[in-house]
């Protein structure tokens, strides 16, 4: 199979206007992903699929990812002129990264048996810009892991044939699997209670006291 | 009578794929009795039907929600979620190694495979390499697991389909004596929690693989009588053959993995595929259906069991003593590199994947199951239109879900 330098290049040939960028993974898997906008989403998906070099027929994979804002330190070294000498000195550089939901697709070929080609889209950001093209016109295996990633992440897949809640019932409002969740006060009386539980009847029975 | 292909060594090329078939995906054509008859005749209704979530066919808590035109299925969403309990989130609130006896709880038939898929996606993360005996140790684990996943559903779809009992008592004896030699090895029937990442939790007690080798040895047998007893059976093929037809590109395009792809004629076995593992070093074939429909699946089963069997007489022939855990895995203090990796295996559902992103802490940043159950349900409703709701039961039975993986 073809590198991911490569797969990029003939994407951004095949599809006009598309933004692909290679996202490195340093871990031993070495499993690099492709980052593609969303607009053009549902034609690499298309081109992926059909292209006799690739044939990307089954899509192994559907999951989200939810990366709230952050601010990242990162230790950078620096020349500075100190007491008259140049030395090197640490300098601790923030940097905001702005939050987004993210949708990761594992491709496969079933037909040519190579794999896995990873591809990522990502939101604009984690509330009202939370929309996602759907890829279940292009791979119905998508159909109800999208309906889950909506369901646990709230990315909302325009095109999607039916999308419901699946695993959590409908008229439940949150999306539990986001990393800012809050659990429901679902306080029950205990007989034998332990620290973890008392803060808990603390919390529940003095709501007021609290706030 | 169906017949079923055997290729050698994975080779057959699958036939090319016309994959424009669908796009209407979610929103299938079906052509209703017409409200009124022509000749005068009673008018007929729509009926929904509710079958379960407490229903004997659906293997748990499950339901499908159904609108029957007569006796046939207009349409069916199957609803779920019944058993959720977020497995995910749990995982992403603990450590990696914490997860792994709850990974037993997914597919609560395969706990080892189970077991395997999580520490195989584990290892890919942080570069840990098992060695040769714990990688015989989990083959032959994995190919034991398989024997006990298909015998059951082969037992549950005889259930389904009235043979009230006996069939299912038989499979559960067999199932049963696999089932005491993993209670020997790792302490539990069911749930082994037995893997651990770059190894296995514990060797071989003395006298297992003899008494393995006898098991695998007895269990031709069984398969033997089975067939006789009910392959020709004629009810079984008037009830099977021609019903839940899945067409293999269908079967492509909606991500179907395991024996219900297989039966469709697709050669796809991710054991070879892959070659996870040591697979590469056991000459096994892939059975291939060739109709896709419910007696395909169900003989699938029966011959990837005499597969099976091939695999676990190499692997007990050809196991070598050494250690069981790679000495450069840690227990305590475990926090692979910052990264992702997605591992999957050939579980006997299907395509059995863990995906995991690690932020260097202790707990994973993202962890996701890839559960065959649940995405082999998606094309349910395709299989069932225009069948009649007995078929349903058999259909649903066919495709081999656990509510505990579906639901996670």
């Amino acid at each position: 199979m073809e590198t991911l330098e490569q797969l990029k290049s003939r994407i951004e040939s095949a599809v006009v206007g598309v933004r692909v960028e290679i996202i490195r993974n340093d871990s031993p898997s070495a499993q690099h992903s492709l980052l593609v906008d969303g607009e053009h989403a549902v034609a690499v998906g298309r081109f992926l699929r059909d292209d006799p070099q690739l044939r990307l027929d089954y899509c192994s994979n559907v999951t989200g990812v939810d990366w709230p804002d952050a601010e990242i330190t990162e230790k950078v070294k620096v020349k500075k002129l100190v007491d008259g000498a140049e030395k090197e000195v640490e300098e601790v550089k923030k940097t905001r990264r702005a939050g987004c939901l993210e949708a990761v697709y594992h491709l496969y070929s079933m037909e040519l048996k190579h794999g896995p080609v990873i591809l990522r889209l990502r939101t604009g950001d984690r509330m009202d810009e939370a929309h996602l093209p759907s890829l279940t016109p292009v791979w119905r295996g998508c159909e109800f892991q999208e309906r889950e990633v909506y369901d646990l992440y709230g990315i909302i897949f325009d095109g999607h044939p039916d999308l419901r809640r699946i695993l959590m019932w409908d008229g439940f409002k949150d999306h539990p699997m986001r990393k800012d969740y809050v659990e429901p006060d679902d306080y029950e009386y205990e007989p034998t209670p332990h620290d973890e539980v008392l803060e808990k009847a603390k919390r529940h029975l003095q709501p007021e006291a609290k706030a | 009578m169906s017949s079923t292909i055997l290729t050698d060594k994975g080779e057959t090329p699958v036939a090319s794929v016309d994959i424009s078939a669908p796009e209407g995906a979610g929103q299938p054509n079906y052509t209703l009795t017409p409200r009124t008859s022509s000749t005068g005749g009673i008018e007929s209704e729509l009926l929904e039907v509710a079958m379960g979530p407490q229903h004997p066919s659906t293997h748990g808590v499950f339901r499908m929600d159904v609108v029957l035109d007569g006796e046939r299925i207009v349409k069916l969403k199957p609803v779920f979620g019944y058993l959720h309990r977020n497995h995910e989130k749990i995982a992403e609130n603990t450590t990696y190694l914490a997860s792994m006896p709850y990974t037993d709880r997914l597919d609560y038939f395969c706990s080892l495979t189970n077991n395997w898929a999580y520490a195989l996606a584990v290892e890919k993360l942080a570069g840990l390499q098992p060695p040769e005996r714990a990688e015989y140790i989990r083959v032959i684990t994995a190919e034991l697991t398989r024997l006990v996943n298909h015998t059951a559903l082969i037992g549950f779809l005889l259930q389904d389909m009235g043979a009230s009992g006996t069939p299912l008592m038989y499979a559960f004896r067999e199932r049963e004596k696999i089932l005491d030699l993993f209670e020997s090895l790792t302490g539990a029937r069911m749930m082994c929690n037995y893997m651990r990442f770059g190894g296995c939790r514990c060797d071989l007690p003395a006298g297992w693989l003899d008494e393995t080798k006898q098991v695998v040895a007895a269990f031709p047998q069984f398969l033997d009588e089975y067939d006789r007893l009910l392959s020709e059976n004629e009810i079984l093929i008037a009830r099977t053959q021609g019903v839940g037809i899945l067409p293999h590109e269908l079967a492509i395009n909606a991500s179907i993995t395991g024996p219900m792809l297989r039966a469709s004629g697709v050669n796809y076995d991710i054991r070879k595929v892959d070659k996870y593992g040591i697979y590469d070093r056991f000459s096994f074939r892939v059975p291939l259906g060739e109709h896709g429909d419910v007696y395909d699946r169900y003989m699938i089963r029966l011959l990837e069991m005499h597969e099976s069997l091939k695999i676990l007489e190499q692997a007990l022939k050809d196991i070598p003593s050494g250690p069981i855990m790679d000495p450069k895995a840690k227990i305590r203090g475990f926090r692979p590199k910052t990264g992702e990796a997605y591992g999957r295996i050939e579980g006997p559902k299907g395509e059995l994947g863990f995906y995991l992103i690690s932020d260097g802490s202790p707990n994973p940043y993202r962890y996701r199951v890839r559960p065959p159950s649940l995405i082999n349900l998606t094309i349910l409703e395709d299989m069932c239109l225009g069948q009649t709701v007995a078929d349903v039961v058999v259909i649903l039975g066919s495709v081999d879900i656990v509510l505990g993986e579906v639901d996670r």
